[in-house]
């Protein structure tokens, strides 16, 4: 159900585009104002939600060592997995947020009869997260190739090695097809891995549809539907979109208006979801602190004043049995009742 | 409570519907309620305890009172509510930890078969993503935008009586072992949403006995047995005794000593109870043999800290004790014995809490010279890393021949694998005092299982669950069992010896439970011993 909510949300999403945009007039406010909007709450939603994560202190240094801490000079120090200098944490987030290093480590357990509990590597989530954030990364790099002029040699030459294969003509983009596949295997591992399919939610659903419908619509537009997709005109919008002089010289396809409409949706949503992992990796505690806790003090700003149940406060219960049992006390006993207290002078 | 028998046990993980062995529930997850019966859940602390604890300086347990899981009516304080959401804001904005999992999560599903409790229950619930989710959900509605705009079709929903019994009942069905952060791709700890929700439950007066007892026990005894000073000296005499017994050398430990050069602190468990008697054995022979100057305390005779299950409050002011005893002894610097949650306390909490113990010197190896930088700090070393050092420097006169009635496998447990990174070191004193063998690759080091009972779940009411919760572990050591004909699950935890103990009985009543320095102090020729054959080391009964 939660995905058919989502695939209805974007269904209508692109039908409001399809529609407005061919309301004369509205080209402005999807191809203008809409972006200028989206933008602006990407910008302002991401930064605003950085923020309040980083207003909120570390209280305690909570790593998670993955392996042999540094210690005694015969045992070996597993720097990426347990690091214990700033190089040594700035190489474990760079393999984290490069390579998915902890989704690497996946394995899928069982439970057999005997009992028997088995666990085998499973990569494929990784495999295809990787192919997803890749292609998505590099396809984010190659449209900027719509908002410069001239067009950096970095970009060309992406553009180029992305699309070197020649599939068809245009020739297809290795990351168009590897930005569908990776949406299409996380999507339907929802659908069928019994544990995600009970922990999802519509939250879940509704990104991954509205990417594959971006993705989709934008294959759409390069491959097939080429009729009224002026490309010298996008490009001057793109252009002047970002010298902030947007003009519309020319009718664009309403497909470029889906696509365009779909994307300022993703940017809109973005800071406002779980798409906010871009950013939360960086910041997670449990990755990103050295493991040197024991040699140097991690500060809590907040440490509240709490003071130890006194060593006084427990002789003072106990201090008969201490001295009967001959452990050392501060404080002899007081005189028993045997001998006066208030001897007469 | 009755533990299901083995057949059926066995049988019931396996073959009964649950999310683990592939039937997928029909109903979503927030229109399932919680139902408690014996059995299911550990018993509410003791009223006088909440209020003894309540009435200490600095800590906060309000709400005392008579209550039962299985009543419909848990006597919550009218504005509980208020309480519940105004302390979940306080701690997000306390905890930046507590922000990012809440936010970062995508429902991924990597931590899904990753913990002991769903390996166990196949309750979709003990999946680290949905035991988050339990507050996540809460934590939607009342603080995002999204969640107060879109509600439960942005995966929100109200806080009511039914999600706090959930907390209730999941929070204490976790053990936070930190095993799913590890393959989390963000990091997301469970424990950090466990110990929050234990947190905010501590406000409106729930909490269960088996972990209150103990903490209030902590503060005013010393140790959580509630040993009194005099009781703890006998108990640790008597071990004396039984070392002299075994082996003809009189030793005689020392109690809150003036001037000793170290304070050794341990959990006090191993004082008190088979079989971490041994261990303790094990220490006093070692420290003997080192001819070492220090001291037990027994006003910090515990290592454990059941603070660290319950509020952060909490685990500050019972951890304060052993730089308290330290400064006041004047000793130079403290070792700690074998326990898990608490050198996580130790490694990540205490200087941060408790210090800075610039009154202590960095601690140094009276006998090898050895410096140890990675405390220079805390001051406080680990008794693994102490003893490594000196077999590294052949400080010990080891016999290993003296275990060979032993076939071992080592069990790294939670805390010190996971938030310490202390992996090799006792690898490294096995290999000198013991033939043994590593248990299957996923399930050691980093990827360890929990006993399946450890944050004070160690209580007889839930037997079944823990049973199950201990499966994965027990399954791992069967496996070596029957492959390399394992007798003895070695480990470095006080928790671990009482827990594995009662697990190993269930399911694989031919394998023991053993501390590291157990096999150490076995393996040691003290000088002038006179020490007979001991067929089964510390454990042989001598009379």
């Amino acid at each position: 159900m939660k995905y058919a909510f989502s695939f209805l949300a974007v269904i209508a999403l692109i039908l409001i585009a399809w529609l407005g945009s061919q309301i004369p007039g509205m080209q402005y406010f999807f191809g203008v104002a809409i972006p200028y909007l989206a933008v602006m709450v990407f910008l302002g939603g991401f930064i605003y939600q950085v923020v309040q994560w980083a207003k909120s202190p570390v209280p305690f240094s909570i790593q998670t060592t993955c392996g042999q801490a540094k210690s005694l000079d015969f045992v070996k120090h597993n720097r990426l997995e347990s690091p214990h200098t700033t190089p040594e944490v700035v190489a474990r987030m760079a393999l984290e947020i490069l390579t998915f290093r902890s989704l690497f480590r996946n394995t899928k357990s069982e439970v057999h009869a005997g009992p028997k509990i088995t666990y085998e590597s499973s990569k494929w989530l990784w495999l295809f997260a990787l192919i997803f954030h890749y292609s998505f990364l590099v396809i984010v790099i190659r449209h900027m190739r719509l908002f410069l002029n001239p067009v950096p040699e970095v970009i060309a030459w992406l553009d180029w090695a992305d699309s070197m294969f020649e599939i068809g003509t245009p020739a297809l983009y290795m990351t168009d097809a590897g930005l569908l596949i990776g949406l299409l295997f996380l999507f339907s591992r929802r659908l069928t891995n019994r544990q995600v399919r009970y922990i999802s939610l519509a939250n879940d659903y509704f990104p991954l549809l509205l990417l594959i419908a971006i993705g989709v619509t934008g294959v759409l537009m390069r491959m097939f539907l080429r009729d009224g997709i002026d490309i010298a005109a996008i490009k001057q919008l793109g252009v002047g979109l970002v010298t902030f002089s947007p003009v519309i010289t020319a009718d664009i396809g309403s497909i470029f208006y889906i696509h365009l409409f779909l994307v300022c949706v993703l940017l809109v949503y973005f800071p406002f979801s779980k798409l906010m992992h871009l950013g939360g990796v960086f910041l997670s505690p449990t990755r990103n602190m050295k493991n040197d806790s024991r040699q140097i003090r991690h500060i809590n700003p907040w440490n509240p004043e709490i003071k130890v149940h006194a060593y006084s406060a427990y002789e003072d219960e106990f201090r008969e049995f201490m001295v009967d049992a001959g452990i050392p006390v501060e404080k002899e006993p007081e005189p028993t009742e045997e001998t006066p207290a208030e001897a007469p002078a | 409570m009755s533990v299901a028998k083995l057949e059926q046990l066995s049988q019931s993980v396996v073959q009964d519907p649950s999310l683990a062995t592939g039937a997928i529930p029909t109903k979503d997850w927030m229109d399932i309620p919680v139902v408690f019966k014996p059995g299911n859940y550990a018993y509410p602390a003791k009223q006088d305890k909440v209020e003894y604890l309540n009435s200490q300086k600095g800590l906060n347990f309000p709400n005392a009172r008579e209550w039962s899981p299985e009543d419909d009516d848990w006597k919550l304080p009218e504005n509980w509510k208020e309480i519940i959401i105004d302390g979940l804001g306080e701690r997000l904005e306390k905890f930046r930890s507590l922000k990012i999992f809440m936010d970062c999560c995508v429902r991924c599903g990597a931590c899904a078969d990753k913990c002991h409790f769903f390996l166990g229950t196949g309750d979709p619930k003990n999946m680290p993503v949905l035991r988050a989710e339990l507050l996540r959900s809460v934590y939607r509605n009342d603080f995002t935008l999204a969640g107060r705009i879109l509600g439960k079709m942005a995966g929100g929903r109200e806080m009511t009586v039914g999600v706090l019994k959930e907390w209730f009942m999941y929070s204490y069905q976790c053990t936070e072992c930190r095993r799913c952060s590890v393959f989390c791709p963000y990091g997301i700890d469970t424990a950090e949403v466990t110990m929050m929700l234990r947190e905010l439950l501590h406000l409106v007066g729930i909490g269960i006995n088996w972990i209150l007892e103990p903490a209030s026990n902590s503060n005013r005894t010393g140790n959580h047995m509630g040993l009194q000073p005099h009781t703890f000296k006998d108990n640790v005499d008597f071990l004396a005794e039984d070392v002299e017994g075994l082996t003809g050398v009189k030793i005689e430990p020392t109690f809150n000593r003036k001037g000793a050069e170290i304070l050794f602190i341990t959990p006090s468990a191993d004082v008190f109870a088979e079989p971490g008697l041994y261990t303790a054995m094990g220490y006093l022979i070692l420290f003997e043999h080192l001819g070492l100057d220090y001291t037990w305390s027994t006003y910090a005779s515990e290592g454990g800290n059941f603070g660290l299950f319950t509020n952060n409050e909490t685990m500050k002011k019972l951890n304060a004790k052993m730089y308290a005893e330290a400064e006041r002894l004047g000793v130079k610097f403290i070792v700690g014995g074998e326990c898990g949650h608490m050198w996580r306390v130790l490694h990540q909490y205490m200087d941060t809490m408790n210090g800075p113990a610039d009154f202590l010197e960095v601690p140094k190896s009276p006998l090898t010279g050895t410096v140890f930088e990675n405390s220079a700090a805390t001051k406080m070393i680990h008794i693994s890393e102490f003893t490594a050092d000196l077999i590294k420097h052949g400080k010990l006169n080891l016999d290993k021949s003296r275990n060979s009635h032993v076939k071992a496998t080592y069990h790294d447990s939670c805390n010190p694998a996971r938030a310490m990174g202390l992996m090799d070191e006792p690898r490294y004193i096995l290999d000198h005092v013991v033939d043994w063998v590593e248990m299957p690759e996923n399930t050691i080091r980093e990827q360890t299982f929990c006993c399946g009972s450890g944050t004070g779940l160690n209580t007889d009411e839930i037997m079944e669950l823990r049973m199950r919760s201990g499966l994965p572990r027990a399954n791992a050591v069967k496996y070596v069992e029957d492959k390399h004909g394992v007798n003895m699950l070695s480990c470095v935890c006080a928790i671990d010896r009482a827990t594995l103990t009662s697990l190993m009985d269930y399911w694989n009543p031919n394998v023991g439970v053993c501390g590291i320095t157990e096999l150490v102090g076995n393996a040691i020729v003290l000088e002038g011993e006179t020490r007979g054959e001991l067929d089964e080391g510390l454990r042989t009964m001598v009379f």
